[in-house]
């Protein structure tokens, strides 16, 4: 930067820390007055403020699955059969690209409550479909089990699981 | 733009792009070497300051359109969503409409200073018709800008402004509804304004490209109006001219800033934050300020027609300009009687933007009528002036005017050392 050699009366470090000073501050200058322009781009607070649901259970008889929106993407609410269950449980860990208990993905066994976004590459999959009678992505066929967990196909995780808690019985609330 | 470039680097990657594309070259010989007057006082800084509200006015604007809808059903909310919901969205649009008033500030300063100093007479006219042009765009683009929002004075205002053309004979119904897409201002309005508003800023640009351009070629006038004779008139751009420009950057962002943060709502209407009524007109309706003088000359005249016309020409009449003044001498520094004249002038245009806010009654309409022939009676002896004006002498060039302290160039060269004590200071 600086480069006089003395004798002008200019002292260099003095010299090379206003250049510093003056550049330093800019820049905090310029990135506070950038930040505005990226963070517009987050979701804005409307949308945050839609970003939990409440949903009754009472009407999905056993068997039987429906589909809700959530954060503009599908989840998947299925009142498991005591069949889907047990295949589920008896699954051995070794036989999982991504092992995860049924335990750990369902707060009470009879209701499974997915993200449907295949973590593939984010179609929607096929409920009751699929070698696992889980789900089948028909883009590029990812099959589920009856726990939404990755069993073949190029997709490798599991079917996400959300937060949610149960309100009462009936109701849970997902977000 | 200059063929030979005096550039050089010692850096492999720059020489071989710029044997391709001499790019850095042309960036040396117009921001860095570049010889510019070197007795330019602080209102040479507008352009520059123009050129950056234009970028400000880009970005800001490009966000906005992120977050809006031209829809007439849902502009209005879309609006107070980015002002409520979105993310900075409030600092986004309050940025883009207050950018808009000092954008024109910093014109307006700038276009008169060219006034003043004669900065539009040989070689620069051209350079004077591209500002014009970038000026007529500049307000096309804010008042379709203005009426986004689809609050009630944007949706008035639209109708005011766009019933203008129906002043036209014979065809004015046809036109009015071809720009209307409609029998009112309506959605189509709304959604072709939209589209436009966005596109002539992308023109402005392209305009103000060829603003530089044109003059690049013969460098920039200068307070004492005399042409550069040599190299001993000049300093480089950088370093000495990027600093004044940005210390005078950093005074206009001051200002700016205040506008944005503590009076936001300032220059804007109430109004505009009722949402549109195509049933129900605000009692009094008045455009954005930057528009007043023109709108206090359109209701002066007693004629729909004749105000339309009178409204165009007291724009139009810019053109003319420098073949109106017939005088040699570019700077009112030198003309006694054009300094005068300038500045007969510039009160009737600020009076004139006052009058524009004021209801259309009793004595208001009388000054305005007056106003409207002192600005028109400006062009009109100003050809005269030329004639019988006693110019003072001029300096011999404009570094015997910064060097001669002792005022041997008479009056001229006393102002000349005035101003460059300003500009230390």
């Amino acid at each position: 930067m600086a480069d006089s050699k003395g004798g002008d009366g200019h002292d260099p470090s003095r010299r090379d820390f206003l250049y510093v000073a003056a550049g330093g501050l800019g820049a905090v200058g310029v990135a506070g007055a950038v930040w505005p322009m990226i963070d517009q781009m987050n979701p804005s607070q409307d949308v945050l403020a839609l970003s939990s649901i409440e949903v009754d259970l009472s009407g999905i008889a056993e068997g039987q699955s429906i589909t809700v929106s959530w954060r503009g993407k599908p989840v998947f609410i299925r009142h498991r059969t005591a069949a889907e269950i047990a295949a589920a449980k008896a699954v051995s860990m070794d036989e999982l690209p991504d092992p995860e208990g049924d335990e750990a993905r369902a707060q009470k066994p009879e209701w499974l409550i997915l993200v449907g976004v295949c973590t593939h590459l984010g179609c929607v999959p096929l409920g009751q479909q699929g070698e696992y009678n889980g789900w089948f992505c028909p883009c590029h066929g990812s099959h589920y089990d009856t726990s939404g967990r990755i069993r073949k196909g190029p997709a490798p995780l599991n079917l996400p699981v959300p937060d949610y808690v149960y309100l009462d019985d009936n109701n849970i609330k997902i977000g | 733009m200059s063929g030979h470039s005096s550039f050089e680097s010692n850096n492999a990657v720059i020489k071989w792009i710029e044997y391709r594309l001499p790019i850095f070259g042309f960036i040396n010989d117009s921001l860095v070497v570049y010889p510019t007057p070197k007795n330019l006082n602080y209102w040479w800084n507008m352009g520059s300051l123009a050129g950056v509200m234009l970028m400000v006015q880009i970005i800001t604007g490009i966000i906005l359109a992120m977050h809006y809808t031209p829809h007439a059903d849902m502009a209005f909310a879309s609006t107070e969503h980015i002002m409520r919901d979105v993310n900075y969205g409030w600092l986004m649009r309050y940025m883009h409409a207050n950018g808009g008033s000092m954008f024109f500030i910093v014109v307006y300063i700038h276009i008169f200073r060219g006034m003043y100093y004669g900065s539009y007479k040989s070689p620069r006219e051209l350079l004077w018709w591209l500002g014009i042009i970038i000026f007529i765009l500049m307000m096309a683009t804010a008042f379709m800008g203005y009426v986004l929002p689809w609050g009630q004075m944007s949706f008035w205002g639209a109708t005011v402004i766009t019933n203008l053309f129906s002043a036209v004979p014979l065809v004015g119904d046809v036109i009015v509804s071809w720009l209307w897409g409609g029998y009112s201002v309506a959605q189509p309005t709304l959604n072709r304004f939209y589209s436009l508003h966005y596109l002539l800023p992308f023109a402005i640009f392209a305009v103000v490209f060829l603003h530089l351009w044109a003059l690049h070629v013969h460098k920039s006038n200068n307070p004492l109006g005399i042409d550069i004779k040599g190299p001993q008139d000049t300093i480089p751009f950088h370093p000495y001219y990027t600093v004044k420009d940005l210390y005078g950057m950093g005074i206009f962002a001051i200002i700016f800033a205040w506008l944005l943060f503590f009076a936001p709502n300032l220059l804007g209407e109430p109004d505009n934050y009722i949402p549109a009524n195509p049933l129900v007109t605000p009692t009094h309706i008045v455009p954005e300020w930057y528009f007043l003088p023109f709108y206090a000359i359109l209701r002066a005249i007693p004629d729909k027609l004749g105000g339309v016309i009178a409204m165009f020409a007291s724009l139009l009449i810019l053109f003319v300009l420098p073949w109106l003044d017939t005088s040699k001498v570019r700077s009112a520094r030198f003309r006694p009687v054009y300094k005068m004249l300038f500045w007969a002038f510039f009160i009737v245009c600020m009076g004139l933007g006052y009058l524009g806010a004021k209801p259309a009654e009793g004595i208001f309409v009388i000054f305005s009528r007056l106003g409207t022939a002192l600005y028109f009676l400006f062009f009109l002896v100003l050809p005269f002036i030329g004639w019988f004006e006693r110019p003072r002498k001029l300096p011999e060039s404009i570094s015997a005017a910064v060097l001669d302290d002792s005022g041997g160039g008479g009056g001229g060269a006393i102002e000349g050392a005035a101003a460059k004590a300003e500009d230390r200071g």
